[in-house]
């Protein structure tokens, strides 16, 4: 198949729409985080730092970022540990019941969040009896980030075989010597990328988190639901949008540069 | 490098210890049994996907054959079938399935028509180094916040907003405005293996097709288009049931129109009848498995 220059030209130009209709909502965020008038009218009828001031003095804001933030973090850090051991387990080892453990790990994300949702509130609160919480939160989350850091992990051992560690076994070391040396080094870049699209993951969750947060105790995501049609907080919403498309993007672009393969970054 | 540098270091500590200590023990155990190994690494997550995870799904599904009762709001935990009775015979429980599954049909044939040429242009068009700009331009705006890219269409559709002001239209909040919405959310879930997939059609195939008479148009159908088949579904499964489950689309753009998902949410919620959101719950989980059943006969779950 011979593709004439200028059909390479009309598929170049059908990608440059496609991604401008991509980017053009997101523009729109920022922009409109700058629009004088509350009601988002386009084009703004003029521009003010006014919702930016406001929304850095705002306290609710604030708490649900720091909220957030502590939930990201130990999440991501169980997630972590959860993740490199099962990625460890299936990647190195043949065993009965594999591909169950596999899909397992993936249930959490391939189910609709709602049903993840309702599934675990119902757990928590009617048969753990646990009061919703920041602590039910983590644990939510950090069930659903196991199979970023998994397929991250996962990837990287499936890529650099199992050639050194059968070497370093030859050559003496015991398990745990093997691992410190030879095994963890090389995945180690890839655990920091998959935590760091787990954080992303777990910043930017609302549906699960809806069903598992305690009242008055809301994550950054939660609180732009809550305050997204009041209409004298609408603007602030805008400004706490901004925040969030960069804290969801920055990571992502962090793992992009440690992870070769670009793809595997998608959950 | 590393490894010498420290293995020198370590060396001296094995031979000259008379008694190994318990940790160096427990490793040359470990060093002679594979499946004690296995067993350590395993463990702890299966003891937490377990009790967390599939406990929870299991209770949750059994919950759809209890009853509440209706004046004090608890649970019975005896065996019914009224509820899944109720979903599959209510008027209401069907149009509202019929509506998500048609968002979901809609969401998914728009997202493929739309990826198709920019992941043939990233696979097979552009030069590697435009390449990996492309997949990183198609990747951010995936991980942009979920909830961010619904309330930018919240204010793009909006009366006064982008959309009227720039076409001088707007399909204000209903189905129409929930299809657009979630077509742009998840239209990343769906390039990306799509691009994946044509990446890996081999470019002597097409070179072969072009040297025996092949037009591009017959050679993108009749040797493209066929190997591409398990890529286009596996992209269509993020878009399908991604649309299923939603229920923050549809309250922000929906108007009052409702979803599989906004109807267990208010049966969780404001009706505290989780026995009938479970019930409710199970029709998205059903029409998954027979599409990821389809799926797999198409070999579109390797592709994932």
């Amino acid at each position: 198949m011979i593709l004439s220059k200028g059909a390479r030209r009309a598929f170049a130009a059908i990608t440059g729409v496609i991604l401008l209709l991509m980017y053009i909502p997101l523009m729109l965020v920022v922009v409109n985080s700058f629009n004088t008038s509350q009601a988002f009218e386009w084009p703004p009828p003029g521009f003010t730092g006014e919702w930016w001031s406001r929304a850095i003095h705002n306290d609710g804001a604030r708490e649900a970022l720091w909220t957030s933030v502590q939930v990201g973090i130990v999440a991501t850090v169980v997630a972590a540990l959860l993740g490199t051991l099962l990625a460890l387990a299936l990647s190195r080892y043949q065993f009965f019941g594999r591909t169950g453990v596999n899909l397992l790990v993936v249930l959490p994300i391939a189910l609709p969040g709602i049903i993840t949702g309702i599934a675990l509130n119902n757990a928590f609160r009617g048969i753990l009896d646990l009061r919703l919480s920041i602590l039910t939160v983590t644990i939510a989350h950090s069930t659903f980030c196991i199979v970023t850091v998994f397929n991250n992990v996962a990837a990287r051992l499936r890529q650099v075989g199992g050639n050194l560690e059968e070497a370093s076994a030859d050559l003496g070391a015991g398990v745990w010597t093997t691992f410190r040396l030879v095994t963890f080094p090389q995945l180690r870049t890839a655990l920091v990328a998959g935590m760091l699209l787990s954080f992303a993951l777990s910043f930017d969750e609302i549906v699960v988190t809806t069903f598992t947060a305690g009242a008055g105790q809301d994550t950054l995501p939660l609180w732009i639901f809550n305050n997204m049609f009041r209409p004298n907080q609408a603007p602030i919403v805008n400004v706490v949008a901004v925040v969030m498309i960069l804290i969801s993007i920055i990571p992502i672009w962090l793992a992009q540069r440690l992870s070769d393969d670009v793809t595997a970054a998608a959950p | 490098m590393m490894s010498i540098v420290n293995e020198t270091r370590e060396a001296p500590t094995a031979p000259s210890a008379p008694s190994p200590s318990p940790a160096r023990r427990l490793s040359s155990v470990l060093d002679r049994k594979p499946k004690l190994r296995l067993g350590m690494l395993l463990s702890l997550p299966l003891l937490w996907l377990g009790l967390v995870y599939v406990v929870a799904i299991l209770a949750v599904l059994l919950t759809a054959f209890w009853s509440v009762d209706n004046m004090t709001g608890e649970l019975h935990r005896s065996f019914t079938f009224d509820n899944v009775h109720a979903v599959l015979t209510e008027q209401l429980y069907r149009s509202v399935t019929l509506r998500t599954l048609g968002i979901a049909i809609a969401v998914t044939a728009i997202d493929v028509v739309i990826a198709l040429p920019i992941a043939f242009y990233m696979g097979k068009i552009a030069a590697p180094r435009t390449r990996r700009w492309l997949v990183i331009a198609v990747l951010t705006p995936l991980w942009a916040s979920y909830l961010v890219k619904a309330f930018a269409w919240l204010s793009l559709l909006s009366g006064k907003g982008l959309l009227s002001q720039v076409l001088g239209w707007t399909p204000g909040y209903g189905v129409t405005a929930v299809i657009l919405t979630q077509a742009y959310i998840w239209l990343p879930f769906v390039i990306l293996p799509i691009y994946t997939g044509f990446e890996r059609v081999p470019n002597s195939l097409l070179e072969a097709s072009a040297d025996l008479g092949g037009k591009t148009g017959r050679t993108l159908r009749s040797v493209v288009l066929p190997m591409m088949v398990p890529a286009i579904v596996a992209g269509s499964l993020f878009s399908f049931s991604l649309t299923l489950g939603d229920y923050i689309t549809v309250r922000l753009v929906g108007g009052t129109k409702q979803m599989l998902g906004t109807l267990i949410y208010t049966d969780v919620g404001a009706a505290n009848n989780l026995p009938l959101a479970a019930a409710v719950a199970i029709i998205p989980i059903v029409i998954m498995g027979i599409y990821l059943v389809v799926a797999k006969r198409t070999g579109a779950l390797d592709r994932l």
